[in-house]
């Protein structure tokens, strides 16, 4: 005996109108067979029979309304027994047999629903790895995270940060084979920027992948790949063009680990040069780093230096989750120190403190570290010792270092190159007042471009661009000075 | 802005007469006499010279960032824009100064925005890639490769929707071909017979890449079978075959039959952009080119042979087109930057009230 229940036309209804019986008692049903039909508001529907039997008793007259969901509406004999029925319609539901517009309107769907949640399965393997998230659940400090030691004797090698970028790449793909490289003229052309230089010739072109122009369609490509447990880099010849295919890294790559519950990961690493360039205007010179750093599932980093450039990129690769790694184009050329060592990798998720002071601190990432220091520098002069922190990774961010400095300084300016609104700026403004409030000596100020498109003609974009100027203009403002 | 409003007014000699082919009276579309050549002739050098200038000021550094010249394909966008006719829409990527110049843009609010001063067709703010006229008809001007596929579509569909007969004229590469967006925009088009044609500018290479490495059907004309669009594959070195082959499919978009993809066989001579060394291809390929199709030479000799111009005419027309280009870029050097002011402007429109 079973009962047959009022079922929900969506999740958010929770009573209805019994519109008609189709059936009377005494009749005989089988699974299929259209039995009722029930009404709300939005829609009407039709209950079937999910088992065979004899309708025993109409329990809810023809024309009730306000039916509570779940209500027992028939009772139907015969059929199998319980237990039986209560597989036969997991079954259903998992082989996809229910349809979705009329659920089964049998015995105990609760206890059916709940089993078609998450499995009691142990957390996926990266979930543990508790610093990525930015959400309460998995915050962890970051100041446990640490630079390795610069081994002593180690030589430092001034190196391009393209060419850091470039012996990354060439580092990890020596120690995976799972590791390649795809992206417009990576391969042949050795990189639009040079960044590949030199790859196809160690790597052949199974790992150096030369792809027609089509973003979406081969950043959806690298993620399939990495679904089926590959790692690969995919190069966008510039961010600008990485929007054709943001929704792959973030519908596909960003939250698939999720949606899978935990079994499907997504090691995939998207980079290219982000943020401005010279004189190229609005549609090639932007700076996406708050549009992915808002993102679950993300993480993103943004170096300044090459040996940040190195470590960082050799973490990304090797990291089990898809990382947007933003470099610059400004930067590809400047040289710095990176460390001889065997394997140079730093972690993700941990702040650098770039100049030591006291009187305020200016949070930076990417090209706009060199502008801070810049600014710093010239302060120093004024009698105001900034601190500069490289943020290097924007999610997680490392706000325990923030929180530290400003807790030092009582004064904050965040300095992007992107625009202000909603930006990363605001970001961390948010989080120093959450913390840091009672630290405050005075509102934090933000430095980002102009809240306009990127103009071409030299005066305004240089107008348009965050400047030393401008650092230096907002740190005396929030010191008074 | 008063200076850029006189400019435009008084130069308006140094157009291209690409509209005066259109004028009712003279041969059908498609159909080439000796004027129409000699108009060719002397938009098609207009272009050339225009950017052996722009190649110029970009190496004195009066013009910035990227820079993609358009010589080589001079005949292609000469020859579809000599039977484009009032009201209808031109677009295109960022190799976008000749079609400009087709268009009837005047040379030096181009040039003037190449250097990025005040009395440009974007005053200052677009550059190379981003310049726009809707006067010409021209709707840019695109940096995003394809982008401009599915807006020249939506030109269509509002030219289908206002039911005003014209066509949208949207041009795009070899490399932009292989954008999703490219067909989806395809299937739209066949679908609502959108009047709309698709002009393939095929230069053999997209940046690098040269179309056998990125292409699995080279012939891109027929990427269109597929949504049952008609296509065609046109000597794109020869602005008389261009011509033709656009009328054609002009008529076919005009009169409601949908769209039309024409395949422009044709070369890009210098590299992708200023800063290409085009390292990927020989020399010899490029002067093979250069010197077995170049669009300007092979209508000269035409023009020759058929007797429409002596040396003299030909030379009158060479230094007419000299001055011109002379003109635009010493407007455009002189012509002062943008004030600080225009920093904030043309963010929003002023809602009605
Ligand atoms: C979506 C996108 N991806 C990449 C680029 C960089 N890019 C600019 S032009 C170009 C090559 C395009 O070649 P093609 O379509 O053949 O046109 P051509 O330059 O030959 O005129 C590339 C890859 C871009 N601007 N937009
Ligand atoms: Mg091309």
């Amino acid at each position: 005996m079973t009962d047959v229940l009022m079922p929900a036309l969506s999740p958010t209804m929770e009573e209805g109108t019994l519109a008609k019986w189709h059936v009377k008692e005494g009749d005989n049903v089988r699974s299929g067979d259209v039995i009722a039909e029930i009404e709300t508001d939005k829609a009407t529907m039709e209950v079937e029979a999910v088992d065979e039997g004899v309708i025993e008793a109409i329990l809810v007259p023809e024309g009730t309304e306000e039916v509570k969901v779940n209500t027992p509406i028939a009772r139907l004999a015969g059929g199998t027994a319980e237990t039986d029925k209560g597989e036969t319609s997991q079954d259903k539901a998992e082989t996809g047999e229910t349809s979705a517009a009329a659920p089964a309107p049998v015995a105990k769907p609760a206890a059916d629903e709940s089993k078609a949640g998450a499995p009691e399965k142990a957390p996926p393997e990266t979930a543990e790895t508790k610093s990525q998230g930015e959400g309460p659940a998995a915050v962890v400090p970051a100041r446990t995270l640490k630079d390795p030691e610069v081994p002593a004797g180690a030589k430092l090698v001034k190196t391009t940060v393209r060419d850091a970028l470039r012996d990354a790449m060439a580092e990890e793909m020596r120690r995976d084979e799972g590791v390649f490289l795809m992206g417009e003229e990576v391969a042949q052309y050795q990189g639009a920027y040079k960044v590949s230089r030199e790859l196809l010739q160690e790597f052949g072109e199974r790992r150096v992948i030369d792809t027609p122009i089509t973003e979406y369609g081969f950043a959806g490509l690298g993620v399939g790949a990495a679904m089926a447990g590959l790692k690969p880099i995919v190069e966008f010849m510039t961010f600008n063009f990485a929007m054709q295919a943001i929704d792959h890294i973030i519908n596909s790559a960003a939250k698939t680990l999720y949606m899978s519950g935990g079994q499907i990961k997504c090691s995939v690493v998207f980079r290219g040069p982000n943020g401005a360039a010279a004189r190229v205007a609005a549609q090639h010179s932007q700076d996406y780093s708050s549009w992915y750093a808002h993102v679950p599932g993300l993480k993103v980093i943004a170096p300044y230096d090459a040996a940040d450039a190195k470590g960082l990129l050799k973490a990304a690769i090797r990291d089990p989750n898809p990382v947007v790694f933003l470099e610059h184009e400004m930067l590809y050329g400047q040289e710095f120190d990176v460390p001889e060592t065997d394997d140079w990798v730093l972690p993700i998720g941990k702040a650098k403190v770039r100049r030591e002071g006291s009187g305020v601190t200016l949070t930076a990432h990417s090209r706009m570290v060199g502008l801070a220091l810049a600014a710093a520098e010239e302060l120093a002069g004024e009698g105001i010792e900034a601190e500069v922190i490289d943020l290097r990774t924007l999610r997680p961010l490392d706000h325990e270092t923030i929180l530290e400095s400003v807790k030092k300084t009582n004064r904050l300016v965040s300095v992007e190159e992107g625009w202000g609104p909603m930006g990363v700026g605001a970001e961390i403004v948010a989080r120093v007042v959450e913390h840091a409030f009672d630290w405050l000596d005075a509102p934090p100020l933000r430095v980002h471009q102009e809240d306009v498109p990127m103009p071409y003609a030299a005066n305004l974009e240089a107008l348009s661009l965050p400047s030393v100027e401008k650092i230096v203009k907002a740190v005396k403002q929030v010191a008074y000075k | 802005m008063a200076r850029a409003q006189t400019a435009r007014k008084t130069n308006n000699a140094a157009r291209p007469a690409a509209k005066a082919a259109k004028t009712p009276g003279k041969p059908g579309p498609g159909k080439v006499g000796k004027d129409d050549l000699l108009k060719f002739y002397r938009d098609m050098l207009l272009i050339r010279r225009f950017e052996e200038r722009a190649g110029q000021l970009y190496g004195m550094g009066l013009i910035g960032g990227f820079c993609h010249l358009y010589i080589g394909q001079e005949a292609i966008a000469v020859g579809v824009q000599s039977i484009q006719e009032e009201g209808d829409q031109v677009i295109t990527g960022y190799r976008d100064h000749g079609h400009m110049l087709a268009c009837g843009m005047d040379p030096r609010e181009v040039m003037a925005e190449l250097t990025g001063r005040i009395d440009g067709s974007s005053k200052g703010k677009g550059g190379s890639m981003h310049m726009f006229s809707t006067e010409a008809g021209f709707y840019g001007g695109h940096g995003i490769v394809g982008g401009q596929v599915p807006l020249g579509t939506g030109l269509a569909l509002a030219n289908k929707y206002r039911k005003n007969g014209k066509v949208a004229f949207t041009y795009f590469g070899d490399g932009a071909a292989n954008q999703g967006q490219v067909y989806e925009s395809f299937n739209m088009a066949e679908l609502w017979s959108l009047p709309v044609v698709y002009v393939i500018e095929n230069n053999q290479y997209a940046m690098g890449t040269s179309i056998e490495r990125s292409s699995s059907e080279t012939h891109l004309y027929k990427r269109g079978a597929s949504f049952r669009i008609p296509g065609e594959e046109v000597d794109g070195m020869d602005v008389v075959a261009v011509r033709q082959a656009a009328a054609k499919a002009a008529a076919h978009a005009r009169s409601g039959e949908g769209p039309y993809i024409l395949e422009m066989k044709t070369y890009r001579y210098r590299g992708h952009s200023m800063s290409d060394p085009a390292k990927y291809r020989t020399r010899e390929e490029v002067d093979e080119v250069r010197k077995t199709r170049d669009p300007i030479d092979h209508l000269q000799e035409r023009l020759e042979k058929e007797g429409h111009a002596d040396d003299a005419a030909l030379k009158a027309i060479d230094a007419e087109v000299k001055k011109i280009v002379a003109d635009a870029a010493e407007f455009a050097r002189t012509s002062p930057e943008p004030p600080a002011s225009d920093l904030y402007t043309d963010v929003y429109l002023e809602a009605a009230q």
